[in-house]
């Protein structure tokens, strides 16, 4: 372990981007994501890089289109509604199989919504968000170090799998301080990029990137060629974090910050000897849904930042061998500890 | 106390969420577990301020601080919205050149500082959080006057060192009258 900093977490991803060789970065600034911004602002001229503050979400996102087709790690963050905005691109993106990460400090929502922390974005960034038949890699830290760890892991993965990567965040994640160790975060590893429209030197035939499919059976070759790569992916990534599942009589999933508060309720219910699990997805898509195979619980608890939007995840993974509870709270609110402590005994009261 | 759940609270401007850093940062060199957590939103100078500062050994659950052992308050709306949350025992610390009212409840321990008054008196009124935080320190034992000062050298840029000194003056000040 190196010597660790205390940093806010935006500032953190920032920090990270550029050690895992994102050199371009297309912002545009909105609550609760901004320092990000201002950070990639600070740095990238400093080390040779590009800044560019966009005159819109949307002008940012077809922006990195640009450059992950010229094969630069590339990066652009936003909050909620801003990520409504790039969702067009998003989809482009996808459908050119390119790699880039996208950063989504989510906000309360829907519409403007608010600026505190929520998690009410889950359907967008694991259903895709934008229109066709794609998914992103989702990645759900929760904590300031794990938000490094991630962003690393991002563009390495992106690359990989050739998918644009979303790490979600929230309010809370992107404004609270802990101390980061970097010298710990995953090396690049760079993938080769045949496909790449940087030049042809003369020496090869010319790279085309497009989305744009006017033959159906070509179009439905191309979108079924990716599909397999996606069952890839399902077998290979997913990722989450489990303890106390065995003898669990209730099993509670979270993710991100939330699953913090979940950890300190935890702690409570077991001093007064309830039996709780933990199963925290760390990839929300895809959804780690082995990790549900192998529990047998009286029944499932999904607490949330949003109005329950993972429970339907939990239930196809659990394969309803269980009632799957919800217990949150939303438009910018946090739950207590108390009140997701208060809900597992209440569903052992149904349950016994 | 060296480990606690500290809530600061006042209006933007009086160094709330700096009091909270170097707590933090303190916490950080001596090899703690910490989060630091502001409150954000359309904030501005004289609006409110709060931070919520954790320090543990064991590794931080949820960083939202619901029942502070310490809250330090330097505007009365502050008292207001937190009073009721403190933890039975806990302390409250108060300024008392901003703050006219009582900590009305019985079972925590208020102290009161009248930590404007003093920052006018060695000459900068801005720095009342400084006389507050030095106030913490005597009554918690949470940092030493050493670990404060040496936090202040580690985590302020180059061009602010030239106010370790000033700082520390009124940390000094405000260990000194509780």
């Amino acid at each position: 372990m190196g010597e660790k900093v205390l940093m806010k977490g935006n500032e953190a991803i920032g920090e990270a981007a550029i050690r895992s060789g994102c050199r371009h970065f297309f912002g545009y600034p909105i609550t609760p994501q901004t320092e990000l911004s201002a950070y990639m602002a600070k740095k990238m001229p400093k080390i040779g890089g590009v800044f560019l503050q966009a005159e819109s979400e949307l002008a940012a996102i077809n922006m990195v289109y640009g450059a992950a087709s010229a094969g630069v790690r590339t990066m652009t963050s936003s909050s909620s509604p801003g990520i409504s905005l790039k969702a067009e691109g998003i989809s482009y993106i996808a459908a050119a199989d390119l790699p880039c990460v996208i950063v989504n400090i989510v906000r309360g929502g829907p519409g403007l919504g608010g600026i505190q922390p929520a998690q009410s974005d889950y359907f967008q960034a694991t259903r895709g968000g934008g229109h066709g038949d794609y998914h992103l890699i989702v990645l759900a830290p929760n904590s300031v170090q794990e938000l490094v760890y991630l962003t690393a892991d991002a563009f390495n993965l992106s690359e990989e799998y050739r998918i644009p990567v979303m790490l979600l965040g929230d309010g809370t994640l992107g404004q609270m301080m802990e101390p980061v160790d970097f010298d710990s975060i995953p090396e690049p590893v760079y993938a080769e990029k045949p496909w790449a429209t940087n030049g042809t030197d003369n020496k090869r035939e010319k790279n085309v990137i497009k989305t744009l499919y006017l033959d159906a059976p070509e179009l439905e070759a191309v979108v079924m060629e990716r599909e397999k790569k996606y069952d890839i992916v399902k077998q290979e990534l997913q990722r989450y974090d489990a303890h106390d599942t065995e003898d669990a009589d209730v099993i509670i999933s979270s993710y991100g910050i939330t699953s913090r508060v979940v950890e300190t309720a935890v702690q409570i219910l077991r001093e007064e000897g309830i039996k709780v699990g933990v199963i925290r997805p760390i990839t929300l898509w895809p959804f780690p849904e082995k990790a549900y195979k192998q529990v047998h619980p009286k029944a499932f608890l999904s607490v949330e930042m949003s109005t329950g939007q993972m429970i339907e995840d939990i239930k196809l993974a659990c394969e309803c061998s269980a009632p799957v509870y919800f217990c949150g709270r939303t438009g910018g609110v946090i739950p207590t500890p108390d009140e997701v402590v208060q809900k597992v005994k209440d569903i052992l009261k149904e349950v016994g | 106390m060296e480990n606690c759940e500290i809530v600061l609270a006042g209006f933007g401007g009086q160094g709330i969420l700096f009091m909270g850093k170097l707590l933090a940062f303190a916490a950080m060199l001596k090899g703690k577990k910490l989060s630091w957590l502001p409150s954000y939103g359309p904030e501005m100078r004289g609006g409110t301020a709060n931070c919520h500062v954790i320090i543990d050994d064991k590794p931080i659950g949820s960083p939202i601080v619901t029942k502070p052992s310490v809250l330090v308050v330097m505007n009365k709306p502050s008292l207001d919205k937190f009073e009721d949350t403190v933890a039975e025992g806990g302390y409250v610390f108060v300024d008392r050149s901003l703050i006219e009212g009582e900590v009305t409840r019985k079972d925590v321990k208020p102290v009161y500082i009248k930590a404007t008054e003093i920052a006018d008196s060695i000459g900068n009124r801005g720095l009342a959080n400084m006389v507050m935080l030095g106030a913490v320190l005597k009554t918690t034992g949470v940092f030493s006057l050493e670990e404060i000062e040496e936090t202040m050298k580690k985590s302020l840029p180059a061009k602010k060192q030239a106010l370790v000194e000033k700082n520390m003056e009124a940390v000094k000040k405000g260990y000194q009258t509780v």
